[in-house]
């Protein structure tokens, strides 16, 4: 929203500068956004024409002599609407214009035009860069005081605003000088709206009939008769241009004006054209048609509220006249309506019918029940003055929304409540009352019973009367204080997911870099986590209104995001990379309930052991055991343990994947991607990829952890070496080995399979730590334990002690 | 005997004069003062001389021997001294050669935002607490005091999983507020909260609009809070994230679920206040949404607006490290570009 510092003080004195303006109404919640000042016309005075002759040597340019004050100067002059008499804005030598049919900014300099000299030009409105309009010179009012600067006599200043969407009262000058006045402290002047009722009562012209009350909470409607439809006066159309507005005629003009006034779009009727004199406010018909002012015709249905006579709409409520009904020259009456409507009907009618109008976008915010009234008194007045005529008696004012207003009791004690700010209730008072709050008296002495004033409507409570005290008297009035009261009680189930920043900060601690991808995603790279192209979980959750087809679904995996991130590094010449993502997935609720969102941990690594360096070329590639290892550690960080079994994850190459198992429970995958799935990615080399569900580790991360005693009593190593069966993983041999309760540690240091063993077998070599915690182990107990782990081996599993 | 003694131990400490290693010297003493040793062999012939002869020798014998063990020792001073100075002597290494490569992994920026967000709050007593991404339209909108048709509901694009369901419509949260709501159903007051998560928008992407990004949400409700809480805890905040001298203001603004409301600037990180390109001129920066929790948000999840008062505030996260690093587009958090998430 725009607002002129001119028009402004139309209403209120202001002294101080625009910037501390702007300043005092952005802490007061009116942002301004921008100030911006008109040219300065450098060189450009305000001139009076005096005499008017013909070019000696051309037929079409005339010899203009204009007083400019200090002296009079002649200049060729090609505007046929010049002349004698006028005022015109006037440019000497030196002042920058703007090229009438070029619009390039130019210097202009003395010169010759067919033989006479011509030393400054009266100039249009487009070479001042007013407005468009080159057609002819501008004129100005006849009250323009010659010699005057133009600067100084149109220059003026814009503020841009950013109402918020509570204050509809703000979209009007009116509002803001309002808020200014309060700022500054002082009083407003509203324009007079008293006039002459000197025509015959309004109830003998038209009857007002409102068919859905709902929609439509007020209905105000006055009427001139024998107005003069014609052109504006200058100032009118200047304040209007200001505003991007086109002047179209005094009548359009008027509303309009009174529109950018008041806040109230109000729209101006031809009497003459109303069919019954019955104005009905209704729902449109299925189907049913209109013409708007925009040369559009627009197919309408019961969602649209109309206005209607007694045989078809007229126009579409709130947000455009119909052309049938447009005002002509030959208008004689017009009925200016202005009223309320139910700002949802407004804004989604003016979204369906893809239709804007300065009209729609300020009843969409929702504008005060009590305004139509006073705008209309306006607008009566400014046509009366305007466009002649005389106003029928009395209004029409239907007002099914009518409610009786009931004031806010506000005390001492809820401002302090709020804000901690000690004022009392005159104090109190006086700060409403700039703001145009009516404040009473109540029996309390502590309490004043409020009035809320006609332009607002976003004031219900003493809560908000609050906002408007402390927003007066500055936010910067209150203390810091830090929070005294009583700590909440700790609940240590609630914050973030502790295995989530766990886990995070473990990888990081371990070399791989976190990334975040987005939680939207296209079906097409959620299947492409599949060698066959298909999904792997559930379907997706699908946006109805997605922005684009790479944002349409919500991922129920990690893993499209971590590999393209990969993918993308990959391409930026990154062979070696190791990156992990934390963050939700979301599986779908078949019954329409929300999803579930489950946290899920995804990492992939790829490329060498090590980065080439002079010490190491860096050419032992990563395998299967590099990704284990790390999960390993992971586990290890949180104090679980871990079991890994074959795993059939399509993702993952098969038989070179293992499910992560803890507690019985599958929780996670490690393994080689499927080289499908890497070049659908288009990875090169071996991917590895691993997945925990961090949902189900914080289940037993969060369990109580008790410190277990160090044993003070020196334990004893024994290697051993078993044969099995190619076919027994080496998890079993361990299960078996570790069963033992002497055991401590159990570590693999050698696995071979060759010559000095029979064909199909393999063997381990095994470490074994035996300790006890109340005494020193002999050889005789370590060698009575070892017996028995070698004997539970061979009865499971088969084995032979390798000599 | 005693002429014998005295060449001996003349000899002796000749020879340890010229030893000029640890492997010399343990010959030397073996020689002088092993089992097998001239002077070893003599003391312990001792008890056969004659008693008159036997003090004499002996006496000097002895003194032979503490002499002989004294020297020694010094002289394995002064040779270990010796060995570890040649030991040092070595050839210096090149150590601008680089060291051996360790991966180095880092959190990503947004995550150690928050991180530190919720750092600075729990040190002011506050909780964490999170809720989901999709949310009804219930806890996004109406308990916030936006039914729909609300002119607020434009501050809010929103990314929509129905279509036309009224407040059991499903869509992705547009900001975290819903989880204050979801909190006070949960529990009572007093609340002191802070909510981090992820938050969509219906937005065209440009260096300055993601259509996701991250805020973290606050929430205080007990008896007696005011405005005042409201400004020095955020106060705190700010100073602890953009440093004590930055300038904070706080104007007022509206957010349809609080009352009165707040928004909370610093002094511009790139003008220091005269204006510029990055604060659009106004040298201030919005960082964050605020003020006292509305009374019919109160009334809503059945906590007295009489009895009990509250702040809340919700600030963007990425807003955070490209002030501080003057990070020119918000594409860049979830591009996931190695040369770029490797700085932080």
């Amino acid at each position: 929203m725009k607002v002129s510092l001119k028009w402004l003080r139309d209403y209120v004195d202001i002294n101080l500068s625009p910037q501390e303006i702007a300043e005092k109404l952005t802490m007061a919640g009116i942002e301004v956004a921008n100030i911006q000042a008109s040219s300065s016309w450098d060189k450009v005075v305000v001139g009076e024409v005096v005499a008017v002759e013909p070019h000696p040597n051309a037929d079409r340019l005339r010899l203009a002599t204009v007083d400019v004050g200090a002296e009079r100067i002649m200049v060729v002059c090609g505007a046929s609407n010049i002349s004698p008499g006028q005022k015109v804005p006037f440019a000497q030598a030196g002042a920058e214009l703007f090229d009438g049919h070029t619009g390039e900014i130019i210097c202009l300099k003395p010169t010759k035009i067919r033989g006479v000299s011509s030393t400054g030009m009266v100039c249009s409105e487009r070479e001042l860069g007013i407005s468009d309009n080159y057609e002819g010179i501008m004129i100005l009012p006849h009250d323009a005081p010659v010699g005057m600067s133009f600067g100084e006599y149109m220059g003026d200043t814009f503020f841009e605003l950013e109402v918020t969407p509570n204050r509809s009262d703000c979209l009007s000058v009116i509002g803001i000088a309002r808020e200014i006045a309060a700022l500054t402290g002082q009083s407003l002047q509203l324009p007079n709206t008293a006039y002459q009722e000197t025509g015959e009562e309004i109830k003998s012209f038209i009857s007002v009939e409102i068919a859905d009350s709902e929609l439509c909470p007020r209905y105000c409607a006055g009427l001139i008769s024998g107005v003069t439809v014609g052109a504006s006066p200058l100032w009118l159309q200047q304040r209007l241009s200001n505003y991007g507005m086109r002047s179209i005629n005094n009548v359009v003009d008027v509303t309009n004006y009174v529109m950018l006034e008041y806040g109230q779009p109000l729209h101006a009727f031809d009497y003459e054209k109303i069919a019954g004199r019955k104005i009905i406010v209704r729902r449109a018909f299925e189907n049913e048609r209109l013409n708007t002012l925009d040369g559009e015709q627009r197919v309408l249905n019961p969602d649209v509220l109309v206005i209607a006579d007694t045989e078809k709409a007229t126009a579409i409520a709130g947000i455009m006249g119909g052309a049938e009904s447009e005002m002509t020259e030959n208008t004689s009456v017009i009925l200016i309506e202005s009223a309320n409507f139910d700002y949802v009907t407004v804004r989604r009618g003016s979204d369906a019918l893809h239709l804007q109008s300065e009209a729609s976008i300020r009843f969409s915010k929702g504008l005060s029940h009590r305004l139509p009234l006073p705008a209309l008194k306006r607008a009566m007045s400014l046509l009366l003055e305007v466009a002649g005529g005389q106003a029928a008696g009395d209004i029409v004012d239907v007002y099914p929304a009518r409610e009786e207003e009931k004031p806010i009791a506000l005390t001492c004690g809820e401002v302090k409540r709020l804000s901690s700010l000690e004022m009392n209730i005159g104090e109190i008072s006086k700060v409403l009352d700039l703001l145009g709050f009516a404040c009473c008296q109540s029996k309390d002495p502590q309490e004043a019973l409020v009035s809320v004033p006609y332009w607002r409507n976003d004031i219900h409570l003493p809560a908000d009367l609050v906002e408007e005290v402390v927003r007066i008297v500055g936010y910067d009035r209150i203390p810091c204080t830090s929070l005294s009261a009583a700590l909440p009680v700790y609940d240590a189930a609630a914050g973030l997911n502790l295995s989530q920043q766990r886990a995070a900060n473990i990888l990081a601690g371990m070399g791989f870099q976190e990334v975040l991808t987005y939680s939207l995603i296209s079906l097409d790279l959620l299947q492409k986590v599949s060698p066959v192209q298909d999904l792997i979980g559930p379907m997706p959750l699908k946006l109805a209104n997605p922005m684009t087809q790479e944002q349409e679904y919500l991922r129920t995996t990690l893993r499209p995001g971590v590999l393209s991130a990969l993918a993308r590094n990959q391409k930026l010449n990154e062979e070696t990379l190791r990156l992990f993502e934390t963050g939700k997935v979301f599986l779908p609720d078949d019954g329409g309930d929300l999803p579930r969102e489950k946290r899920m941990l995804c990492a992939a690594l790829c490329g060498t052991r090590t980065k080439a360096s002079w010490h190491d070329r860096g050419e032992q590639q990563l395998d299967f055991f590099d990704a284990k290892g790390i999960v390993e550690a992971v586990l290890r960080r949180l104090s679980l343990q871990g079991e890994f079994k074959i795993s059939d994850d399509p993702s993952l190459t098969p038989g070179n994947g293992a499910e992560i198992i803890i507690d019985g429970k599958k929780l996670g995958v490690v393994g080689e991607l499927h080289p499908r799935v890497a070049r659908s990615f288009a990875l090169s080399g071996t991917v590895y990829l691993f997945e925990m569900d961090l949902d189900e580790i914080s289940f037993f991360v969060a369990g109580e952890k008790k410190f277990q005693p160090v044993s003070k009593f020196p334990g004893a190593v024994r290697d051993i070496a078993v044969v099995v069966e190619e076919a027994v993983p080496y998890g079993e041999v361990k299960k078996y080995i570790e069963a033992c309760s002497m055991v401590t540690q159990v570590e693999l240091f050698d696995l071979y399979t060759g010559e000095q063993i029979p064909r199909g077998k393999k063997s381990f070599a095994v470490r074994v730590f035996y300790q006890s915690p109340d005494h020193t182990l002999t050889d005789e107990e370590v060698d009575k334990e070892q017996q028995k782990i070698m004997a539970r081996l061979s009865q499971k599993l088969d084995v032979a002690l390798r000599s | 005997m005693l002429e014998h003694l005295e060449e001996l131990y003349k000899t002796a400490l000749d020879e340890l004069c010229k030893i000029e290693n640890l492997a010399d010297l343990e010959l030397w003493r073996v020689r002088y003062l092993g089992k097998k040793s001239a002077l070893i062999q003599l003391l312990r012939s001792l008890k056969t001389l004659p008693l008159d002869e036997r003090r004499e020798a002996g006496a000097q014998a002895n003194k032979i021997k503490l002499s002989f063990e004294a020297e020694l020792s010094e002289k394995k001073k002064i040779l270990d001294e010796f060995s570890l100075t040649a030991c040092l002597k070595r050839e210096n290494l090149d150590v601008t050669l680089p060291g051996r490569q360790v991966f180095t992994g880092r959190l990503h920026p947004i995550t150690q935002a928050i991180n530190e967000i919720c750092a600075i709050f729990n040190g002011m007593g506050f909780q964490i607490f999170e809720g989901p991404d999709v949310e009804w339209d219930y806890y996004n909108f109406e308990a916030l005091n936006i039914p729909e048709g609300h002119p607020a509901r434009d501050m809010f694009d929103t990314l929509w999983i129905d279509a036309d369901r009224g407040s059991k419509a499903r869509l992705l949260r547009t900001h975290t507020s819903p989880v204050q709501i979801r909190l006070m159903e949960q529990k009572r007051p007093p609340l002191r909260v802070v909510i981090p998560g992820r938050v969509y928008r219906y937005e065209a992407t440009d260096a300055t609009h993601e259509s996701m990004f991250c805020q973290v949400e606050g929430l205080v409700v007990d008896k007696g809070i005011t405005m005042a809480d409201l400004k020095g805890t955020l106060f705190e905040c700010a100073r602890s994230l953009f440093g004590s001298e930055r300038k904070v203001r706080f104007r007022c603004d509206y957010f349809p679920f609080v009352e009165p409301g707040v928004e909370v600037a610093i002094e511009c990180l790139s003008c220091h206040g005269a204006g510029c390109h990055v604060c659009g001129f106004s040298g201030w920066i919005e960082v964050l949404g605020a003020g006292m929790v509305h009374p019919d948000v109160l009334k809503r999840v059945d906590i007295d607006p009489a009895v009990y008062t509250g702040f809340a505030f919700g600030m963007g996260v990425e807003r955070i490290p490209m002030l501080r690093y003057g990070i020119n587009d918000i594409r860049l958090f979830y591009g996931n570009d190695m040369r770029f998430l490797q700085q932080f």
